[in-house]
């Protein structure tokens, strides 16, 4: 399974992802570069962090016009995976791919620090090696991650099983404590109706092998592999 | 020709930057103050090309779509002749 990391001028969690694929997850991977409309051939595109165009007007802004997230739409609308993580996810909601908006911290301070989010839905391409219920524990890095919808997506998002993860106690209690950022229902992921796009604050790059401390953040790329072998075999039929 | 693009948040979002300003405020015993709201300001110039009813147009568009996320934001705008 190809995966294509996207280097945006000021993304700096793009080698981090393109390792983590690399030397962790042992697929093949390549980074496609924003001024593209070429995916080469990708089966999941990572949407990594970072600062893309310096966060200029708002974060994720001019990333949306750029030519390879053009040709990212697409290739989501057709059902291809992707992954948008913290700026990533930020880029996925201004491009309109996810529903929305990330505003600055409630705390108005960057947050750096490993948070616990709890899996509400297993069921979906980035969640498939985790149980419904389960706790990971991955690192956020952030000013702009409180997550804000109207009260109509929240009721949509809820509905659909599409609050993918939230911000929870190390035992899975969903607290005002363990909400880093004052996000709306302690959001810290969600993912599009088809499923196929996940936006998500914490970064699972950072939490792929033991010399980082932590390797909760492997089973959503193992997630996102199992989809695109069984997506690949279904169409293998 | 300029136009003068102010953006802020919704009403109905809260606005922390805002908030904190308004408590340095009261702390160094400004009076009368009920709210304090931030947001942002453009100023674009025009190069002659569009009659003022065309630069509405274009400006309003330009607001929508580039310098507001219509999820948290509104806007307004004057131009100037």
């Amino acid at each position: 399974m190809k995966f294509g990391v996207l280097i945006f001028p000021g993304s700096n969690c793009d080698h981090d992802a393109y390792w983590a694929i690399e030397q962790v997850l042992k697929q093949p991977v390549t980074f496609l570069w924003h001024e593209s409309h070429e995916l080469e051939n990708c089966d999941a595109i990572i949407v990594p962090g970072g600062f893309a165009y310096g966060d200029y007007l708002r974060t994720g802004a001019i990333a949306k016009f750029s030519p390879v997230m053009q040709s990212v739409r697409k290739f989501a609308d057709k059902g291809g995976l992707v992954l948008g993580i913290c700026n990533g996810f930020q880029i996925l909601c201004e491009s309109g791919l996810l529903p929305g908006a990330l505003m600055r911290n409630a705390g108005l301070k960057y947050v750096c620090k490993p948070v616990h989010v709890q899996v509400e839905n297993a069921d979906t391409p980035f969640t498939n090696a985790n149980r419904t219920g389960d706790v990971l524990r991955i690192p956020i890095g952030h000013m702009e991650g409180n997550y804000f919808c109207d009260e109509t997506t929240l009721q949509e998002l809820r509905r659909d099983g599409r609050v993918v993860f939230r911000y929870s106690s190390p035992s899975g209690e969903i607290t005002q404590e363990a909400n880093p950022n004052g996000s709306l229902d302690n959001i810290a992921g969600i993912c599009s109706p088809g499923r196929n796009v996940l936006g998500m604050m914490p970064h699972p790059e950072r939490a792929s092998e033991p010399s980082l401390g932590c390797t909760d953040g492997v089973k959503i790329f193992e997630s996102m592999v199992r989809a695109g072998v069984s997506a690949g075999a279904l169409a293998a039929k | 020709m300029k136009a003068y693009v102010y953006v802020s948040l919704k009403r109905s979002v809260l606005d922390p930057q805002g908030k904190t300003i308004q408590g340095a405020l009261q702390r160094l015993g400004y009076q009368g103050l009920q709210d304090v709201r931030q947001g942002k300001f453009f100023e674009l110039t025009l190069d002659g090309g569009l009659d003022k009813s065309q630069a509405e147009s274009a400006i309003g568009r330009i607001a929508r779509e580039v310098l507001t996320n219509p999820v948290i934001e509104e806007f307004r705008y004057s131009i100037e002749e």
